[in-house]
């Protein structure tokens, strides 16, 4: 029969997406994303463990803070240890131990703002090892070839990456070359019953390459669609332009990732303006510093006034580190251990998710709009200083904030 | 505190356990032990949750006041005491003056202070001041303050005798305040015991230490590197000949196994924690064999693995008179080796810690090499608990007469490769 058909359609794709609610305003949607590991539920926050470890903690921390989905790092992990060694561990999943789902990126970004000297051609990246100078040819083939030995339940396409602040004909050729290479990319697939492939929209800031590249990718049986080439330092009256304008070309039925967002308002915007997945090394990197996220900014527990604040960061937080410790302990504890990191990196992490439940839950139960408004009045001291471009991007799916 | 023992064997080790430790009494701590080392109460490395994963851990943490005393402000604002500040339940808070894993710089002590290095920089003691922060911390069981900058090689007579005479006076000066204190009031004090590499003043502080009214002793200026191996065990012999056999025996600053070993037999009760750290610090994981149980088939093998690697044996001792202890030693295995990049074993068959039990030898070889934090928390995890069952299996062997076994298993070839 056609149902018995659809589903084993559905059983043999590693990825199905269960829309869960749509908030009736805005572009939001709940979703349920369900992964050959486990299901995730979306809107989803994606912490980076680059090098097949996130900084300092365990798989087992990282799942009692319940995270469903991790990133991974190709370029780096093909460097060390390298695709061959994974293969004989298992796979990422049984080299680091997390039982869950991963996502690697296809190396390309890094190749690009990592490496010193690299040269872009039609056949794939040309770059020089940074740890033994050899010459390597990093192509949608050898991408796809990494990320099949790895076993991440979504791949990345390799996409010619061109930064946001470039203008000029590089920009379409980036654009037509990532159609080819996703097209390379979909062919060179050795796991497309266990392994999902997502293609990556760039295009930069220009409107029209964007949808040209959207109305070519779209045709293309991917399982979801990240927009890329944004979060990298241009301005964000046209950052959240182009994030809108491509959710609305892409397909309800498939997921939307927004590479490289993790700032919390950056979340919250671009969740109305109908992404799903987010990632970003920000939350992790600047708790090493110190750096601990609550619902009002930031806290730099280093800092001189904290050094005797009994409060725990956050007080109204359940992760392990506030309910154990203070501020001022913490500020001490800089001074003498690593561990001090440890703490602030689980606190930071229970903050990205536990914002990602709540803007879930308030999806779910049809008052997406109001926790916009309360969550911008929490972070923000006045009106006054909330920032133009999110103002804007929320006026434009209907959420005024007063 | 009470320290009962079930078992003294002739001339030296001890076997038993130290009952009513801490201001509730709660708590006991078998000997031969060692206590938890922190910096500032956080296990190297580790959060609470981590440190959970190990199972045996002492029931004695240890802080040291080169960590506390730049935060002396901020504890006195606090008011509560260190365990509460660091957020530590259900365990027993010894101070230590010094950090065991640093060595200080020496030529600092004078007859009314003595110094400790913060974060910074160096912070001078009176024994009023060091008797102020003590109180601000709360600890259950302190040393004495001490001038133990004897253990560089070259320390003249004169100057050994000099801190032993400061020490003396140190005591003196604590117990007054410690008795006078309502703040101290079941708080344990431990006297320090000095002398430099000189018999004569071992003995002389030994004896003069055992007069006051202390709950133990502390043997500081031994440390693992200041003297040969041989003579300090004959000096810790010279000094327990004075001491009362019913007050426990702390030796400062040895934590190798070879080294715990011979003190243990020398009459030493407790150790500071602090080698598994060390170890980790230099990507290694501890391995050496510590198991006596008579299982013949095994014993077979064992005989066999160490004609092998005796011959095989590419690891160094350690050089005990090194100053440097930073050095690998035959105990551990370098996991930045490359013969363990494509090794899937776990770290030590059998172990059981969170880490060999979630993670193999490639793993751990594939964070050292990437420099990530990651490695230091699982090392520190899967050190500690080697380290105390390597404890349990020396009160075992005392228990059952199998010292000797136990010595020539650690000493021996046969390690876990």
């Amino acid at each position: 029969t056609a149902g018995a058909i659809l589903k084993a359609l559905s059983a043999a794709s590693p990825l199905t997406l269960r829309i869960v609610a749509e908030c009736p305003v805005t572009k939001a949607r709940a979703c349920d994303l369900t992964l050959p590991h486990c299901t995730v539920n979306t809107p989803v926050f994606m912490p980076v463990g680059t090098q097949g470890t996130l900084k300092g903690i365990t798989v087992d921390q990282l799942e009692s803070l319940g995270c469903q989905i991790c990133l991974g790092n190709t370029y780096h992990l093909g460097m060390r240890p390298g695709p061959d060694l994974i293969v004989k561990a298992n796979g990422l999943h049984g080299f680091m131990n997390w039982k869950r789902n991963l996502l690697t990126d296809s190396g390309g970004f890094q190749m690009v703002s990592l490496v010193e000297l690299s040269e872009v051609t039609e056949e794939g990246v040309n770059f020089k090892s940074p740890y033994d100078g050899k010459e390597i040819l990093l192509s949608p083939e050898k991408s796809i070839s990494i990320q099949n030995s790895l076993g991440s339940d979504i791949m990345m396409q390799l996409d010619d990456v061109v930064s946001s602040t470039v203008k000029g004909p590089r920009v379409e050729e980036a654009m037509h070359r990532s159609i080819r290479w996703l097209d390379r990319c979909i062919a060179a697939n050795k796991n497309p019953d266990k392994q999902n492939l997502f293609a990556i929209i760039q295009g930069g800031l220009d409107a029209e390459l964007r949808k040209a590249c959207l109305k070519e990718m779209t045709q293309r049986d991917v399982s979801g669609f990240a927009i890329g080439g944004l979060s990298g330092g241009e301005e964000k009256n046209d950052f959240w332009r182009m994030v809108t304008l491509s959710t609305d070309h892409l397909p309800q039925e498939k997921p939307r990732y927004l590479m490289g967002v993790g700032y919390a308002v950056d979340l919250v915007v671009c969740v109305a303006l109908g992404c799903d997945m987010f990632d970003c090394v920000f939350p992790t990197r600047t708790a090493r510093f110190g750096s601990a996220l609550v619902p009002w900014g930031s806290l730099q527990v280093k800092q001189k006034q904290y050094a005797k604040d009994f409060l725990p960061i956050d007080p109204d937080c359940h992760c392990p580190t506030c309910k154990r410790h203070s501020r001022a302990y913490l500020h001490a504890l800089f001074k003498s251990d690593t561990a001090a990191m440890h703490h602030v990196t689980v606190h930071n992490i229970a903050y990205q998710l536990s914002l990602m439940r709540s803007v879930r839950q308030s999806i779910v139960e049809g008052r997406f709009p109001e926790f916009i408004r309360a969550f911008m009045k929490r972070m923000f001291p006045s009106r006054d200083d909330y920032p133009g471009w999110a103002v804007d991007a929320l006026a434009s799916v209907n959420v005024t904030l007063d | 505190m009470k320290l009962e023992l079930s078992r003294v064997i002739q001339g030296g080790a001890r076997l038993g356990v130290l009952q009513g430790v801490g201001r509730t009494g709660q708590h006991s701590l078998k000997v031969p032990g060692c206590l938890l080392y922190t910096h500032f109460g956080t296990v190297p490395h580790l959060t609470q949750d981590t440190l959970q994963t190990v199972n045996n851990l002492p029931s004695v943490t240890q802080v040291t006041l080169s960590n506390i005393a730049e935060h002396q402000e901020v504890l006195e604002e606090f008011k509560e005491g260190f365990k509460t500040f660091a957020g530590l339940h259900n365990t027993v808070l010894y101070c230590s003056l010094h950090d065991p894993a640093t060595r200080s710089p020496t030529g600092y002590a004078t007859n009314k202070t003595v110094s400790v290095w913060g974060s910074g920089g160096r912070i001078e003691l009176t024994a009023s001041k060091f008797m102020a922060l003590l109180k601000t911390v709360k600890p259950d069981w302190y040393q004495s303050m001490a001038d133990g900058e004897t253990w560089q090689t070259n320390t003249s007579r004169k100057r050994i005798r000099k801190s032993v005479d400061r020490t003396l006076a140190y005591l003196d000066e604590c117990l007054l305040v410690h008795q006078k204190s309502q703040d101290l009031d079941g708080v344990e004090l431990f006297g320090v015991v000095e002398g430099g590499d000189v018999m004569e003043e071992r003995v002389r502080s030994a004896r003069e230490t055992a007069k006051r009214p202390v709950a133990g002793f502390c043997f500081d200026g031994l440390q693992t590197g200041s003297v040969d191996p041989a003579l300090r065990t004959q000096l810790i012999t010279s000094m327990t000949k004075e001491l009362p056999e019913d007050k426990p025996r702390l030796l400062q600053g040895v934590g190798r196994p070879d080294e715990v070993l011979a003190c243990v037999e020398a009459g030493v009760d407790l150790f500071e924690g602090f080698f598994p750290f060390q170890v980790t610090e230099r990507g290694c994981a501890l391995c050496f064999n510590y198991d006596v149980s008579p299982d013949p088939e095994r014993a077979v093998l064992e005989l066999n693995e160490e004609k092998h690697s005796a011959g095989d044996n590419v690891q160094p001792k350690g050089d005990l008179n090194c100053e440097d202890q930073t050095q690998m030693t035959s105990f551990e295995m370098n996991l930045k080796d490359k013969r363990y990049q494509d090794d899937f074993k776990s770290l030590v068959e059998g172990c059981g810690c969170y880490c060999c039990k979630n993670h193999q030898r490639a793993y751990l070889h594939h964070l050292l090499v990437t420099n990530e934090l990651l490695a230091g928390v699982l090392l520190m995890i899967h050190n500690m608990t080697h380290y105390q069952n390597f404890f349990s299996a020396v009160r075992e062997a005392l228990a059952t007469d199998k010292i000797n076994l136990l010595k020539k298993r650690v000493n021996g070839e046969a390690r876990n490769t």
